[in-house]
């Protein structure tokens, strides 16, 4: 995670699931603080689940009410498996690579 | 609720999905459709883990979980399902049975001792999953994700109406993810049962981002539904979180006022919510504006004068109206009573009750006995009359009651699935087996104890009958061997055949064995099915292994005395070089049998019909304890000195011959007295040292007649009197 003024970085990896959502949603929001544009690299995960997607949501909304921006970009398949079940496309507005 | 018996009931149900997973992993490569094998496989470990969660058994929960994450990769085609974790999976199986019998007997925490192989068991489930996430991943983007994009082609397509889809609103309670639930788990079950058209996501419950527990569910979904199922089975899918989770379904093609309804019961605004059911294409806006207008007006409702307003200013002061509390309580109770319509469909009764019901049962019979002879006695013909109906309906009322006692065989014969693919391996033999006539009923108790002997059977067909494949091969067979169990009715009785497709028996090595044993005359010309039923003698296996005749022996003579204890018989047939058949026989039910009666001093016994050969005249010298039956010797037992019975004897005395397996011995009795349906009553603990009775019943007269054990009495009086072998 690099402290870029503008736009920061930032990877969630592995299973993002109810194990880890509590530790990741502190640590997505901390990243968000920080930084006027945060980009979300979804690239590395292998499992997404209901605790992980709300977690994304929480974050894409605070942004919204911070008036900062959320990026995901890299999604995973899995990832991208979800947010078609869900059509969760338009509430991230984020582009997405259709497999 | 109460807790404790809704844990029995989630031990019960998990044995039963253990079962049923451990089944659909065998057959899986047998199955022709392997897609709905899996489901099956992933259903029944999502529901344990869904369950266990709602008993906060979090140790299952952890290890359901990788179990199913795993599942689902194989479910989602990411991960081949192959013949390593086919055993991978059913050592799972074992080690959650194991968790599931620590539950039982009260451990709720997981057990320190199988602590290791469980984290054995998720290492290795963990290394099939993070080799399929990284290889296939490419290859799982050609395989089109979910059915949400096409429709499934239907000829009357065009003249469906907007509406013709199942509406679908869901709000998850807090709750659900940490009772181990996962909403999307759920509508992706959901898209196996019909095609998901449109979804809307809804995330207004969320919190601000302080306030947000990650591990409480703040979701909501709206789904326009397509599916041919009935709302019953919509339902089903939601079952494991009803309690957790507040579902609407609306019917397709149903009054637009439905949705209205809906719009109001639901937490969030109005006027989002009729976006979203326009959007999802469950109802035009045309449609909801024309029945908001018309409510509108019916109700007259206060501070909303009545003319017609455009779409969205109505929806906005239909949110402002707060949720009518009646129309909340109504559906509450409808989703309560579809659902106890559900659940009525199959009762789980304790087995006491059922015992409870057919002793009333025989007591019934017992009565209408003794109120027919009254009937008889009075010479009433209204009465007797009467008591004809009376008895009829009971001998109804008995065979309906009995019949609640009675299970498939299916159940059973699945389990042997596992036997077979387990001592398949280890014998390093390919064997299969066929079930068939698995709908074949028969009393519990029987099912209960038929397990044993028939798993000897199985075990002994596949290490002695079935040979090697390169035998096979030689012998022109195909090289993987088949034993097939199969069952079916007789005449009162259930026939159990246990076969295999081996080498079958071979008479001139179980004849020199029998002669070698002593337990034939060489000189003695047998008929080959007696030859081959040498093999259930007790002489015939001894603690050495025969696995170098070709024939079975070890502990048949076992098999056959547990099957003979059921009132059962064994017979067995073969032919060299293609294979053996052993059939087993068994009564339908224990609890009523065919007796005959016999009489000594003033006592009557009931001896079990089918252990009785013949009943001969007394006759013999004074003093001896044998007599001569057409040459042969026949020791007998006097049931008078037996259990002691005071009195002379009388001037004609008979002799039942009875027969149990091999041995025959008489009975000296004073009067024989027929026939008699007897309903078998369980003595009562106090009696159960007595030994030489099995039970007891009760006679029309209201006499109780004791149940002969004819298998304890040949066994006491052994030493006495030597029943000798026939």
């Amino acid at each position: 995670m690099s402290a870029n003024a503008a736009v920061s970085q930032f990877a969630i990896d592995g299973e993002f699931t109810i194990y880890r959502a509590a530790d990741l949603k502190t640590e997505l929001l901390d990243a968000l603080r920080k930084t006027q544009v945060l980009e979300v690299n979804l690239g590395g995960v292998t499992e997404l689940d209901t605790a992980g997607l709300q977690v994304l949501m929480l974050a894409k909304q605070t942004a919204h009410a911070d008036k900062r921006e959320l990026h995901l970009v890299a999604h995973s398949p899995a990832v991208v498996e979800i947010f078609q079940m869900l059509d969760l496309g338009a509430f991230f507005g984020d582009a997405v690579l259709i497999h | 609720m109460n807790l404790d018996a809704a844990l029995q009931t989630f031990i019960a149900e998990s044995r039963e999905l253990l079962e049923d997973m451990e089944n659909a992993l065998l057959n899986v490569d047998l199955a022709c459709d392997t897609g709905e094998a899996i489901a099956a496989i992933f259903r029944a470990a999502h529901t344990i883990k869904g369950s266990a969660g709602l008993f906060s058994l979090d140790h299952i929960v952890a290890f359901t979980h990788v179990v199913e994450s795993l599942l689902d990769e194989v479910r989602d085609c990411r991960v081949v399902l192959n013949d390593e974790m086919i055993v991978l999976l059913l050592s799972c199986c074992d080690f959650l049975n194991g968790m599931i019998d620590g539950l039982a007997t009260g451990n709720f925490e997981s057990d320190p001792d199988t602590k290791a192989e469980g984290e054995m068991l998720l290492a290795q489930l963990r290394r099939h999953m993070a080799c399929a996430c990284e290889e296939p991943a490419e290859g799982a983007l050609a395989i089109p994700a979910e059915p949400g994009v096409e429709r499934i082609g239907d000829g009357g397509g065009e003249e469906r109406g907007d509406n013709d889809f199942w509406h679908i609103s869901l709000r998850f309670g807090r709750g659900v993810l940490q009772n181990g639930m996962d909403p999307i788990a759920f509508l992706r079950y959901l898209a196996k049962l019909g095609t998901i058209k449109a979804i809307a996501t809804l995330p207004d419950a969320l919190p601000l981002a302080e306030d947000m527990d990650a591990e409480l569910c703040y979701l909501g979904f709206e789904i326009a539904f397509d599916s041919p199922a009935d709302k019953e089975a919509i339902e089903g899918v939601f079952e494991f979180a009803a309690d957790d989770c507040d579902i609407r379904i609306i019917a397709p093609r149903s009054k637009v006022s439905h949705y209205v309804d809906l719009i109001r019961a639901l937490p969030e605004q109005a006027a989002r919510l009729g976006d979203i059911l326009v959007r999802c294409g469950s109802v035009t806006a045309r449609e909801l504006e024309a029945a908001l207008n018309q409510q509108h007006a019916g109700e007259g409702a206060p501070g909303e004068a009545a003319p017609p307003q455009p779409l969205g200013s109505i929806l906005v002061e239909g949110g402002n109206v707060p949720p009518v509390v009646v129309e909340a309580a109504l559906a509450k109770q409808k989703q309560v009573s579809d659902q106890k319509a559900q659940e009525s469909r199959s009762i789980r009764i304790d087995s006491e009750k059922l015992d409870k019901l057919i002793d009333l049962v025989g007591e019934l019979i017992i009565a209408g006995a003794r109120a027919n002879m009254i009937g008889q006695h009075i010479q009433n013909a209204e009465l007797q009359e009467c008591t004809s109906i009376l008895s009829g309906l009971v001998e109804e009322v008995r065979d309906a009651a009995l019949e609640l006692r009675m299970v498939k065989i299916g159940a059973t014969f699945n389990r042997f699935q596992r036997v077979v693919h387990d001592v398949a391996r280890e014998l390093g033999k390919d064997i299969g087996l066929i079930v068939s006539g698995e709908d074949a009923e028969l009393d519990k108790t029987v099912v209960e104890k038929i397990g044993d002997p028939l798993m000897h059977l199985v075990r002994n067909a596949m290490d002695h009958g079935i040979e090697s494949g390169e035998a096979r091969v030689a012998a022109g067979k195909p090289a993987k061997g088949m034993i097939k169990l199969n069952a079916f009715h007789e005449s009162g009785s259930i026939v159990i055949e246990v076969s295999d497709d081996g080498g079958g028996l071979r008479k001139d090595k179980i004849f020199a064995k029998a002669v070698e044993r002593g337990l034939v005359d060489p000189e003695r010309k047998m008929s080959d099915s007696e030859i081959y039923n040498l093999i259930f003698e007790a002489g015939f296996s001894t603690a050495e292994k025969i696995t170098n005749l070709s024939g079975r022996g070890v502990g048949m003579d076992v098999v056959k005395r547990n099957i003979t204890a059921l009132r059962g018989s064994v017979d067995i047939g073969s032919r060299e070089g293609q294979g053996t058949t052993v059939t087993v026989r068994l009564p339908l039910t224990l609890a009523i049998i065919d007796g005959f009666l016999v009489q000594v001093g003033s006592s009557i016994f009931v001896v079990p019909l089918d252990m009785i050969e013949e009943c001969i005249e007394y006759a013999t010298e004074p003093g001896q304890d044998y007599c001569n039956l057409r040459g042969q010797v026949l020791p007998f037992i006097r049931l008078r000195q037996l259990f002691r019975i005071d009195g002379a004897c009388t001037r004609r005395e008979s002799i039942v011959v009875l027969k149990l397996g091999a041995l025959r011995a008489g009975l000296v009795v004073d009067t024989l007295l027929g026939e008699f349906q007897t309903v078998i009553k369980p003595l009562s603990p106090i009696f159960s040292e007595v030994k030489c009775i099995s039970g007891s019943t009760i006679l029309g007269s209201g006499e109780v007649a004791l149940i002969v054990d004819v298998a304890a009495l040949m066994h006491t009086v052994g030493g006495r009197a030597a029943a000798i072998a026939a």
